[in-house]
């Protein structure tokens, strides 16, 4: 392990002690902040409900289709905005804006649209990330070398061969910051959906936790939501130096 | 973020700007597309669920014009205001030393970016408990969501300037106000102004959704209570209103953006 990890690990290590040695020593009002080993136990005693596990299982199904949906259509955009390059200038205020509007407030429509069960909440998901994978595409497509783009017209590659061996390989540092933020969006858009106005999953267990002042069990689920994304997260970012490294560096 | 900046890039020659009239009406071809089909999609599915566009007007006419208006759109202004000031400059500041310690932003990159990935909307008990009800909750709300984009795009500019202007500046024995404000500004100035357009969209949904929660007043409140009331005509009022906001906003940064990315 590197040792930017290890001050990574020893750092958040240190944060964790501060915040337990705060509350312990009433620094912190108990009601507002609990310390992490009670939020750990809280954790536990809320994952041993059958109705909890399932709860969290729902909240992922639903992350996971958004995910998958915004990631293709995200990238077929991108693709044809690429080719469309004044519909793309017109368009890119419009892009850059469109995280400004809270988009769960449709959600009233795509109930009406989708009827009452979990496709509004993939629905808020994907209109939530959608747009970030295709700023990043284009952002990727627009760096690709243009020598490349060159060299796959010399060798007479159709467009279909020269999208997959030329234009995404080139572009998949920016496809990969696209994916990595659609996790993130997902995840934001489904839980804030589920916070707000459903009756179940992750998001609809914290909030009710919150509601009836069960503080162990909220800390204890926020907890376990923080270790799946970061987890994940972790995961694509690991991955993501060991591209960099195979091109040269960071 | 917008890693691998030193993958060589080249903008593509055909997205060069032409500015003036071309593109003016080609935005207003894509305002007028955006409404038709807002406009067929309120027939299909019935003005009762999507209010159709005239009606979404009239009645963000008749909102605008309403006495109490002014005082939601204070307290709104307000939060958001001191929200996106700590976020642009909390950023920035972060950001800058960041890029300029290496070891410490290599420490810090993976965390801040999970911190980002994170749903804050699950903060919020905790920021209220933390801030209570009132418009520090708010501004706690818009600075979270703000900050770390800021962060991250200046972090990542930082690091990429060109390492013969850290030795001239240690040939001129610049000190350390001098270094920041004479080399790192202006070398990264166009990453800066990109980061602030991210971190303006995302200031404002922060202090909104603070509002939805934590608030009796504002624009997002105004929002949370045409929700529940299921007032589709008040939901499709204040969303124009906040896309016309934040788009104008958005445009202005991105001219600038334009203007300081074009090589002089």
């Amino acid at each position: 392990m590197s040792r930017a990890s290890w001050y990574r690990i020893v750092l958040l290590a240190a944060f964790l002690a501060v915040l337990e040695l705060c509350c312990r020593l009433g620094l912190i009002d108990r009601s507002a902040v609990i310390p992490p080993t009670e939020m750990i136990a809280g954790a536990r005693d809320a994952l041993s409900v059958a109705a909890t596990r399932h709860g969290i299982l729902l909240t992922l199904e639903s992350v996971f289709a958004s995910i998958v949906l915004s990631v293709t259509a995200g990238i077929a955009t991108g693709l044809a905005l690429h080719r469309l390059p004044r519909v793309h200038r017109a368009l890119d205020p419009f892009l850059a804006s469109y995280y400004a509007v809270p988009t769960f407030i449709f959600y009233p429509v795509f109930i009406v649209l989708f009827g009452l069960n979990r496709w509004p909440l993939v629905a808020i998901g994907f209109v939530f990330s959608v747009v970030a994978v295709v700023i990043n595409t284009l952002d990727g497509l627009s760096r690709v070398p243009r020598a490349l783009v060159r060299t796959a017209l010399a060798l007479r590659l159709s467009r279909a061969q020269t999208i997959i061996y030329v234009t995404f390989p080139a572009a998949m540092p920016w496809l990969l910051t696209g994916v990595k933020l659609a996790i993130a969006y997902s995840f934001i858009g489904v839980i804030a959906g589920e916070f707000v106005l459903s009756n179940e999953g992750l998001g609809h267990i914290i909030a009710f936790a919150y509601n009836s002042f069960e503080n162990p069990t909220m800390y204890g689920l926020i907890l376990v939501l923080f270790v799946i994304v970061g987890g994940i997260n972790m995961a694509i970012w690991s991955q993501e130096r060991r591209i960099y490294e195979r091109r040269g560096g960071r | 973020m917008s890693g691998a900046a030193d993958v060589k890039s080249l903008p593509s020659p055909r997205l060069k700007r032409r500015g003036g009239f071309g593109d003016k009406l080609d935005v207003a071809i894509v305002i007028l597309c955006a409404l038709a089909l807002w406009q067929f999609g309120a027939l299909t599915i019935g003005s009762d669920v999507l209010s159709s566009p005239a009606l979404a007007l009239k009645k963000l006419y008749t909102v605008v014009t309403d006495p109490d208006f002014a005082g939601h759109l204070w307290e709104t202004g307000r939060a958001f205001g001191t929200a996106l000031v700590l976020a642009l400059f909390g950023g920035l500041i972060l950001g800058i030393l960041l890029g300029i310690h290496r070891f410490s932003g290599e420490v810090a990159e993976p965390i801040l970016s999970a911190l980002y990935a994170i749903p804050k909307v699950t903060l919020y008990p905790v920021i209220l408990l933390l801030f209570g009800l009132g418009i520090s909750a708010k501004i706690a709300f818009g600075v979270i969501h703000g900050i770390i984009p800021v962060t991250l795009f200046t972090m990542n500019a930082v690091r990429n300037i060109r390492s013969v202007y850290f030795r001239t500046a240690r040939s001129l024995r610049l000190t350390f106000p001098q270094l920041v404000w004479t080399i790192v500004l202006p070398a990264t100035l166009p990453e800066i102004v990109s980061g602030f357009r991210l971190g303006f969209a995302l200031t404002l949904l922060g202090t909104l959704i603070g509002e939805m929660f934590a608030s009796q007043r504002g624009i997002g409140y105004m929002l949370i209570k045409a929700m529940e009331t299921n007032d589709v005509d008040m939901l499709m009022a204040l969303s124009v209103l906040l896309t016309v906001f934040a788009t104008v906003a958005s445009a202005g940064l991105l001219y600038l953006d334009r203007r300081l990315h074009a090589p002089s």
